[in-house]
């Protein structure tokens, strides 16, 4: 993976003093050229980089700080960040990949709807914010550090695996909160003052192990890491119930 | 949405505006072009005991000779000037930015019973509430706002803030959303040596306005963010509260997070809840508050507005985006995200330079 990122005839950009809407031309007018590899250096806070794109074969490598909003509502680009990413990258993204080889801030993933973000450090406040799955699409977040509080906040759908490495505590207080479909998997415990309104813990299970087993796997190809799902222990997160809210808005049930 | 950014170097080293001014322009998205500012303290050493006043003028006869009699009934003033700036006429609503440099006179002041700092706290919301076309909007020593209605670099250019070097800087992007963008209302806002810059709503506004108008704080700037400074300049100067307890004030940790605390720590927490609930900010936000002697960055409690925290040897950053503190030092030692409603406070440690 990260060879392919780097392509020897990758398209090369400098960032550098650049807006993000200069940015972002250049970016596109490369994608609508036919080209599949793009190297962008010099990020330094620009925003809503690949927003939007639809093609599956592009391979975007970034290499700075990468601003808010990277990749939303895109539909299929590989997009590795050899830096930081700040706020929501992933932000409705339908498919592909982030993979962030530094931290992440606040609402990592929000809204996603489909593909896989990789965060290798930690992230800030309500990662997976509203994430959501539908029939194919099925959005996925694995964070190598930790993740602050309100992690999979009115979460409906998908994964989040936390594994917790090189911190103290793996994710913050109201984990989960409002959470009312999809599966957080955090290596390590999980008071349960800390889990949100709706949130409960589940038995981990050994389907749970394979997902999260192959999750790691991936994790550690893009990282060039070698975590174990054998020295971890899993607290597994879900709905409490089918329907935790049915009473808030309806009367039945 | 708003851009907050501020740096300290804690020995006093003092620097010029335009690296604030970089970094905080890289955050322009973040704003819409009706306001920024910056304010910088160790900028006027030749004047450190007179007090700085920054005066919006509307006009240099009536405006100007009606502050001067109002300031003059408090005392003298030393020296005045047109604050320099460049580009006139290029910026919208455009106000006449003066500065006085002022003494109280304590004989003046016979027969009231306050200090000094209270004199100068009275005489600033009297001559702001009279609306007389003279706004006061920096009122302290050895430290200055400049702001305006325009963006960042707009600004900076405008006040020449390259010229003035600092040992700290707080700058402010704004993106008016419930009042209007004027250069009153524009960051940072400032009274004494305080100044605050703000990113998000204080919902509590009406509650914390009537707090604070009950110990004599008027109000006039038509926004949220005034009453920061006026609760910080309450709790700190007049109750003498650490910065970190005002913090813990401002934004009280919840009720189930109080509980679960220390026995020792935890009347201390359940005191300044119950004291200070009409002081509480509600809603989100991430501030910034100087005084000479330094900075407390602060998030509401759950995080709903971004701060990010760098340092470099023996300089602090703060602001809305990491990008942007790269922007000022490209190789920091450190750089993270602090938790919500926890207290950043760094103080100058070593003489101004």
């Amino acid at each position: 993976m990260i060879e392919n990122m780097e392509h020897k005839d990758a398209k090369q950009i400098d960032a550098k003093g650049k807006d993000y809407r200069t940015l972002n031309k250049e970016i596109r007018e490369s994608v609508n050229d036919g080209i599949n590899y793009i190297t962008v250096k010099n990020v330094l806070g620009q925003r809503f980089i690949a927003d939007g794109i639809k093609n599956r074969t592009l391979r975007i490598s970034i290499f700075g700080v990468a601003g808010g909003d990277l990749g939303a509502f895109m539909d299929g680009p590989t997009i590795y960040v050899r830096g930081n990413a700040e706020h929501a990258p992933g932000n409705t993204m339908s498919s592909g990949t982030i993979i962030v080889d530094g931290d992440a801030g606040d609402c990592v993933g929000h809204s996603m709807r489909g593909g896989k973000i990789f965060v290798k450090g930690s992230v800030g406040y309500r990662v997976g914010i509203h994430m959501k799955q539908f029939q194919e699409r099925f959005p996925t977040i694995i964070i190598g550090g930790s993740a602050y509080s309100f992690l999979g906040e009115y979460m409906a759908g998908g994964i989040i695996v936390v594994l917790g490495q090189n911190c103290t505590k793996p994710v913050g207080s109201y984990v989960g909160t409002g959470i009312h479909g999809g599966t957080i998997y955090v290596a390590g415990v999980v008071d349960d003052n800390d889990l949100g309104v709706a949130a409960s813990k589940k038995e981990f299970t050994d389907e749970d192990r394979s997902i999260v087993s192959a999750l790691i796997d991936e994790y550690n190809q893009h990282f060039d890491s070698s975590i174990s799902i054998d020295e971890l222990t899993f607290t597994k997160i879900q709905p409490s119930s089918k329907r935790p809210f049915s009473n808030l808005y309806t009367m039945e049930g | 949405m708003c851009g907050i950014i501020g740096m300290l170097n804690k020995d006093g080293k003092r620097i010029d505006g335009s690296l604030i001014a970089e970094g905080l322009s890289l955050m322009d998205e973040r704003g819409n072009g009706q306001g920024a500012g910056y304010a910088a303290y160790g900028i006027y050493p030749d004047f450190k005991e007179y007090y700085a006043l920054h005066v919006f003028l509307d006009n240099l006869k009536e405006a100007k000779v009606d502050v001067e009699q109002e300031i003059e009934r408090w005392g003298y003033i030393v020296y005045s000037e047109e604050i320099p700036t460049s580009e006139k006429g290029t910026i919208e609503g455009e106000k006449i930015p003066y500065r006085y440099f002022f003494k109280p006179d304590p004989r003046k002041l016979l027969g009231r019973e306050y200090n000094e700092q209270d004199a100068i706290v009275e005489m600033v919301m009297r001559i702001n509430a009279k609306r007389s076309g003279a706004l006061v909007f920096s009122s302290g020593k050895n430290m200055g706002i400049f702001k305006a209605s325009a963006w960042p670099e707009d600004v900076a250019r405008f006040y020449k803030i390259k010229k003035y070097k600092g040992y700290m800087w707080l700058g402010h992007n704004r993106y008016p959303t419930n009042t209007p963008g004027w250069w009153g209302g524009a960051h940072p806002f400032g009274l004494l040596d305080w100044s605050v810059v703000h990113n998000g709503e204080i919902t509590s506004y009406g509650t914390n306005k009537r707090y604070v108008e009950s110990f004599g704080y008027n109000c006039t700037m038509l926004t949220d963010t005034e009453v920061v400074t006026y609760l910080f300049d309450h709790l700190i100067r007049k109750h003498q509260l650490p910065l970190g307890l005002t913090g813990n004030a401002l934004a009280p940790k919840f009720w189930n997070e109080i509980d679960a605390l220390n026995p020792n720590v935890r009347g201390v927490q359940t005191a300044l809840r119950l004291t200070y609930s009409a002081a509480a900010m509600n809603g989100p936000f991430a501030i910034v508050v100087a005084n000479t002697n330094g900075f407390i960055a602060l998030t509401d409690r759950i995080k709903l507005r971004p701060l990010v925290v760098g340092n470099k040897d023996r300089t602090v950053y703060v602001s809305s985006e990491e990008a942007a503190i790269r922007a000022m030092e490209p190789s920091l030692d450190r750089i993270y995200n602090p938790l919500a409603g926890e207290p950043v406070v760094h103080q100058l440690e070593g003489h101004v330079q």
